[in-house]
């Protein structure tokens, strides 16, 4: 197939959301993703695509496996990674975000990975600089690469992502991956049901056509894909959920739980996990069901279609000044 | 179109007798509505009416001659954050005023939320000096109901009274403290003071910093339910209830608050209430793409709560819109929205926003004249918001049929945070008279 004819049909300076992108665009993305999942098995992974261009992680929120895969993804395409980690006092103050912007502007980089604690800060930073800009995860609000990794790895399981069931348990109201795969999903025409106690579910999410459960076990009936979520320590302590003890007992992923889904049910978690939480350790690990290793496989490749994508449409003219 | 203002010294030179003739006289607090003509000396109103006309006046009167314009009484604020002294970065008691003279506001009941906070009578003083030295409109000060606004211990709520504060409130902080909330109404029925309330339970608000609803959903920011506001009416009315103390609602929001205040008002209680233009004219889908100038406290509510509003205007149960001025500078908005700093500015763009609603069908003109006029200058005991001979002549001419853009660069406020950048609306002010004296007019028109 033709290279340059797909590139000009990705249409966007950054991938800052799925809520950008069309159907087309998340194919034409995981078809890419997936030559790369052929080239990262082989030994020699490298590619000079990227030559002489500079990618900047700046990660201002903690993250190993994210900001990994990316300097990964960056790395086999041949692009000079830097990784920033701005001091968290520096974050907390919010204001030096147009400011920094503006000092990375002056070191012409290309690509620039941004991670951040609030809900758009990631867009705010875009419109500031020239390179493009890809979201690695903007407070609750969107992580579109781990919904496109979690759409190959159920597309090169199952051959699909239309018309099947998945679910989505735990902490809906606080997980940008949640936000970024239901809206994938739905535009792929996937059926969506979301698993989790009132306390974290966001307001009038009902609205975003999806089916809402409270019970684990209505909520898995049938399902083909299982994605849990990772609950974070601070909410467990009697805010959202009284305690980890009764979450497990509720809400956590166990075999007992998983017999109502689909016998061939897919099991998946963004990472890290809390095992004995939201996810039984022999689940976790039970390598019939679990996709959670390949999901970590999936990400470098996706995360390389992003890149060569975007570095395409920084060659053209319109956005070059 | 480009507004020109008096310079501050014209307070000191006589007010010349002049004439405003050929309008139409709108006086809301006496449903006036008729042709006819102003005639002012001094810093007060003499006649009035269709028999002042060219023939009438008196020798040596400046004669404005204004056909097509509407006269009204000059706008009564009931709530505008003037950000001095403290935060004159943001804004200045003199800035504010320019702003003020454009959007055809002549009197201001300011806000204590300054550093330090207006809790005591010197601070009283000072707001009064300042306004005297360097504002082109009547400034009046809002003292806080508790010391430091913190909630806890009143302040000297008869000598603040005395020393000229026509209100009382602890700005956009609310009063959790049910007993303190209870004591301020209770005590404050000696001197008949009116506390004006922002209600909100911040325990349900939390960390919230926008509307609860499907927009914060789709954003992943952190939602304001407006049960936080309805719950704090409901348990604010019981309190005056209890009391018997004046108790004002600012800046209702939804439509259940609207419900709660009409049902106390026909129990025959002391309670009134304002909204904001935001409120009136904006819902939360306004907040778009995190548009930071869209932040405000109370945040922007649905669609649904949006038409109650209108609808509650036109009824009578609100009893004032409000500028709800609050200045903000570049870098306290030109942030990630859950850091950005809460406030939309007002002064400027209060009228046309009241006009647009007029415009809509849902609310008459004289009705809508009343909610910036006379309405909210009872609430505060003012003989200002109309147009009466023997009261003062602040008089603002409206050019009802200009229509024009917001253009946020061109305020004259220190703070450009308006969410209704390049909006096309129509009515201005194009004559802004302050006792008397003309403090702004656009020049095409005189």
């Amino acid at each position: 197939m033709p290279r340059d004819v797909k590139l000009l049909s990705f249409s966007h300076r950054h991938l800052l959301g799925i809520e950008d992108l069309s159907p087309d665009d998340i194919n034409l993305l995981l078809d890419l993703a997936d030559t790369y999942v052929a080239l990262n098995r082989r030994a020699e992974k490298k590619r000079d695509l990227l030559r002489g261009r500079t990618q900047i992680n700046m990660f201002f929120e903690s993250s190993t496996r994210t900001r990994t895969s990316f300097e990964l993804a960056g790395k086999r395409l041949g692009a000079d990674v830097i990784n920033m980690a701005p001091s968290t006092s520096a974050i907390k103050k919010g204001e030096t975000l147009v400011d920094t912007a503006a000092t990375l502007n002056a070191m012409h980089p290309d690509l620039l990975i941004v991670r951040h604690p609030d809900s758009g800060a990631v867009k705010l930073l875009a419109r500031s600089v020239r390179a493009a800009v890809i979201n690695a995860g903007d407070g609750s609000h969107e992580h579109p690469t781990q919904a496109l990794l979690d759409a190959l790895t159920i597309r090169r399981r199952l051959g699909r992502l239309s018309g099947l069931t998945v679910a989505i348990c735990g902490d809906i109201a606080h997980s940008r991956v949640a936000r970024s795969n239901i809206l994938l999903l739905n535009t792929m025409g996937a059926r969506v049901r979301l698993v989790a106690p009132p306390t974290l579910l966001p307001p009038r999410v009902d609205r975003y056509g999806v089916e809402v459960h409270h019970d684990m076990t209505e909520g898995l009936k049938d399902a083909d894909i299982v994605m849990m979520l990772r609950l974070q320590t601070e909410r467990m302590q009697g805010s959202f959920v009284p305690s980890q003890r009764e979450y497990f007992q509720f809400y956590g992923l166990t075999y007992e739980k998983i017999a109502h889904a689909r016998s061939d049910a897919l099991i998946m978690h963004p990472g890290p996990m809390n095992r004995g939480i939201e996810i039984d350790s022999e689940v976790a690990d039970d390598i019939n069901r679990s996709a959670i290793l390949d999901q970590v496989e999936m990400g470098v490749a996706v995360r390389q279609a992003c890149l060569e994508l975007l570095t395409g449409n920084l060659d053209h003219p319109e956005h070059n000044q | 179109m480009t507004p020109r203002l008096a310079d501050i010294s014209i307070k000191k030179r006589k007010a010349e007798r002049t004439a405003y003739l050929d309008l139409r006289l709108i006086d809301p607090a006496s449903r006036r509505d008729e042709t006819g003509g102003i005639l002012t000396d001094g810093e007060t109103i003499v006649d009035l009416g269709p028999q002042v006309t060219h023939e009438s006046i008196p020798p040596a009167t400046t004669v404005i001659d204004a056909r097509g314009l509407i006269a009204a009484p000059g706008l009564v604020d009931l709530r505008a954050h003037l950000r001095e002294p403290g935060f004159e970065h943001q804004e200045t008691i003199h800035t504010a005023s320019r702003s003020a003279a454009v959007g055809g506001v002549t009197s201001i009941a300011c806000m204590p939320t300054t550093r330090p906070t207006i809790d005591d009578v010197s601070l009283v003083h000072f707001i009064e000096r300042r306004a005297r030295e360097t504002s082109l409109v009547k400034i009046h000060p809002v003292a806080a109901v508790t010391q430091g606004r913190k909630g806890t211990q009143l302040t000297e709520l008869g000598l603040l009274g005395e020393a000229g504060a026509l209100a009382f409130s602890d700005g956009p902080r609310p009063i959790m403290n049910a007993n303190v909330l209870r004591r301020a109404l209770s005590y404050g029925t000696v001197f008949d003071a009116l506390i004006m309330h922002h209600a909100e339970d911040l325990d349900l608000t939390g960390d919230g910093v926008m509307n609860s609803g499907e927009t914060a959903t789709r954003l992943g920011l952190e939602g304001m339910a407006p049960e936080a506001e309805t719950i704090m009416i409901a348990r604010d009315i019981r309190l005056a209830e209890m009391t018997g103390g004046r108790l004002h609602f600012s800046s209702i929001t939804t439509a259940e608050s609207a419900d709660l205040v009409r049902q106390a008002r026909a129990r025959g209680l002391p309670v009134s209430a304002d909204t904001a233009p935001h409120y009136l004219v904006l819902n939360e889908s306004a907040v778009g793409d995190y548009l930071t100038f869209t932040k405000v406290r109370p945040p922007l509510r649905c669609e649904e709560d949006r038409q109650a509003l209108v609808a509650a205007l036109a009824e009578g149960v609100i009893d004032a819109v409000v500028s709800a001025h609050e200045p903000r500078d570049q870098d306290s908005k030109r942030q990630p929205f859950a850091q950005a700093a809460f406030g939309i500015v007002g002064l400027e763009t209060l009228l046309p926003l009241v006009l647009e609603i007029v415009a809509s069908g849902r609310l008459g003109l004289v009705d809508a004249l009343a909610l910036v006029t006379c309405r909210p200058a009872d609430l505060l005991g003012l003989k200002a918001g109309r147009l009466a001979v023997g009261g003062p002549a602040d008089i603002v001419l409206i050019d009802p049929s200009m229509t024009w853009r917001i253009d946020n660069q061109a305020f004259q406020s220190k703070s450009k945070n308006s969410p209704f950048e390049g909006r096309t609306v129509t009515g201005r002010v194009v004559r802004t008279v302050v006792s008397g004296r003309t403090v702004m007019d656009i020049a095409s028109t005189s």
